[in-house]
């Protein structure tokens, strides 16, 4: 006999206590998606316009600067500018480079498991908040088509991690200053600071940390993925932190290169 | 002397109203032993469960000012100014007044297909620390249900109690799916039957947990990882047409150990 033959039936119904009002909460609860709708928005605003500007993304030799936003890295299409490319190029893409490679750090944000929670509360009302009324009269979460794609986060991942090592190496070669030689810049540490954020953001996340160990029936027998995992949980205790301070500093980032490109800002040379 | 107002539901399956209580506020009491004097004096009739005092029992979760919490664990002067709201739980039938009628959980939790080790060896089963401490967590729940309470897939749709075993119970099969010794797969059984994926990750039932589990982080998304792993990851799809190795079912896993 199985688990669920042998139970009682779920009865459903019955009166419930309490009024029936949304909900009985005193304090500020719409304070948070409140924020949360405000930020968000800002960001797609402010992204989708930097993407279809398709200029000011890159500040070259001539400059004597190699700079990159992270909203073109990498530049994969024929329309970049020179110098802004990692070597391949998709012939033939006339439009803005963004729009070929945003696609991924958007789609691992959106199936990521903390801005599932903050949109799925802010935007969606699924609920507004904890004890406050879904703004819905039907549930199905993530059991049916468009929502049940969440399950592919990990794949949004991998992506992400291929991402990050470009953004890294683009770190890397603003430290290196055409016709002046090595040296940090305030693009540089902007450019490095962007990284290091992207990175913890990728390695504190929730398929991040089942891939590395979580999955595994036990620990003993898998001591490497046992010490990954203890290494990566207390960062994903803090993948809230880490998802919006990524969020702001990216667009912070490409706000910066695209200042510095539209000669509005020097880029100072530190040592 | 502080004075302080009580709203407190007072009803059954018939209909209800708050009543006010005024009565003097004495240092250091929790909501519990307001509820208690009252009780005392003006409203012997008012029905609540309660039992330990200690948030260990489970037995005294309302929702106060609207959220979700134990009675005894609540200090009135963490209250903000002004009257304070004593309501039953809102996603369970009222039987009177404060107490609800749970039983839906008590049907969940005989749905929970019973851990299955193996054979015991000689010399016994051996489980290790690092193997023990993870699931350690999950066993400081205390029953109170309050993350069922607060959980909105059946606290505002009543229609999916048919298909979902919430919290509580999502941390009883995290607890079991990372068992070493365990060797049913319920993966399956935790996506069709427990609806797992009707959870949309919200963590109010981390934000409401007198225990202060990682219900979220530690037990919903890793047991939905695990899923993805049995039933949704295309890599893992090919894996298993290669070495030919079946998927359990839902039937598999609901089959219980002969005792």
């Amino acid at each position: 006999m199985t688990a669920l033959e042998s139970s009682t039936k779920v009865q459903l119904g019955g009166r419930k206590g309490g009024p029936d009002q949304p909900t009985l909460r005193q304090d500020r609860w719409w304070v948070q998606p409140v924020v949360t709708v405000s930020v968000l928005t800002a960001f797609v605003i402010y992204s989708t316009w930097a993407a279809f500007q398709n200029a000011n993304y890159y500040v070259g030799a001539n400059a004597h600067r190699d700079l990159i936003s992270p909203f073109y890295s990498p530049c994969i299409a024929s329309s970049c500018v020179a110098g802004s490319t990692h070597g391949f190029v998709l012939s033939g893409w006339t439009l803005s480079p963004a729009l070929l490679i945003l696609i991924f750090p958007l789609g691992f944000r959106l199936s990521c498991y903390y801005y599932r929670k903050a949109y799925y509360r802010a935007f969606w009302w699924s609920p507004p908040a904890c004890a406050v009324a879904d703004g819905h009269k039907s549930y199905s979460g993530e059991t049916r088509f468009p929502l049940i794609m969440q399950n592919v986060h990990r794949y949004f991942f991998y992506f992400g991690l291929l991402f990050n090592v470009m953004l890294t190496y683009d770190a890397v070669r603003a430290f290196h200053q055409p016709g002046i030689g090595w040296g940090v810049t305030v693009g540089t540490l902007v450019l490095v600071v962007n990284a290091v954020l992207l990175w913890l953001y990728s390695i504190s996340c929730h398929a991040c940390r089942h891939l590395c160990g979580g999955g595994v029936k036990s620990f003993h027998a898998h001591p490497i993925r046992h010490r990954i995992w203890k290494a990566l949980t207390p960062l994903n205790a803090h993948h809230m932190n880490f998802a919006w301070a990524s969020l702001i500093f990216v667009a912070l980032t490409d706000v910066y290169v695209r200042l510095v490109a539209s000669g509005v800002l020097t880029d100072y040379r530190l040592f | 002397m502080a004075e302080v107002t009580m709203r407190i539901w007072r009803g059954d399956a018939s209909g209800g109203e708050f009543a006010a209580y005024t009565l003097a506020q004495n240092e250091g009491e929790v909501v519990l032993d307001v509820v208690h004097r009252i009780q005392a004096t003006e409203a012997p009739d008012l029905a609540c469960r309660w039992n330990c005092k200690a948030g260990k029992c489970g037995s005294c979760s309302a929702e106060i000012n609207g959220k979700p919490r134990l009675m005894c664990m609540t200090r009135m002067d963490s209250l903000p100014e002004g009257p304070v709201t004593v309501a039953p739980m809102r996603t369970f039938p009222i039987v009177r007044d404060l107490v609800t009628d749970v039983s839906f959980n008590f049907v969940r939790a005989q749905q929970v297909p019973a851990l299955l080790p193996p054979p015991m060896p000689e010399g016994g089963y051996v489980m290790f620390q690092e193997d023990v401490e993870r699931g350690q967590e999950f066993r400081k729940c205390i029953e109170c249900f309050m993350c069922q309470d607060v959980c909105h897939v059946i606290r505002d749709h009543e229609d999916n109690k048919r298909h979902y075993a919430g919290p509580r119970f999502f941390i009883r099969y995290a607890e079991l799916e990372m068992h070493p010794l365990d060797q049913n797969d319920r993966r399956e059984y935790v996506r069709e039957e427990m609806g797992l994926g009707y959870c949309n990750i919200t963590k109010c039932c981390t934000e409401v947990c007198p225990e202060h589990i990682k219900i979220t982080d530690n037990a919903i998304i890793p047991l939905k990882e695990r899923v993805v792993d049995a039933h949704y990851d295309p890599i893992a799809w090919l894996g298993r047409a290669i070495r030919r190795k079946k998927k359990a079912s839902a039937a598999d896993a609901a089959v219980q150990p002969t005792p």
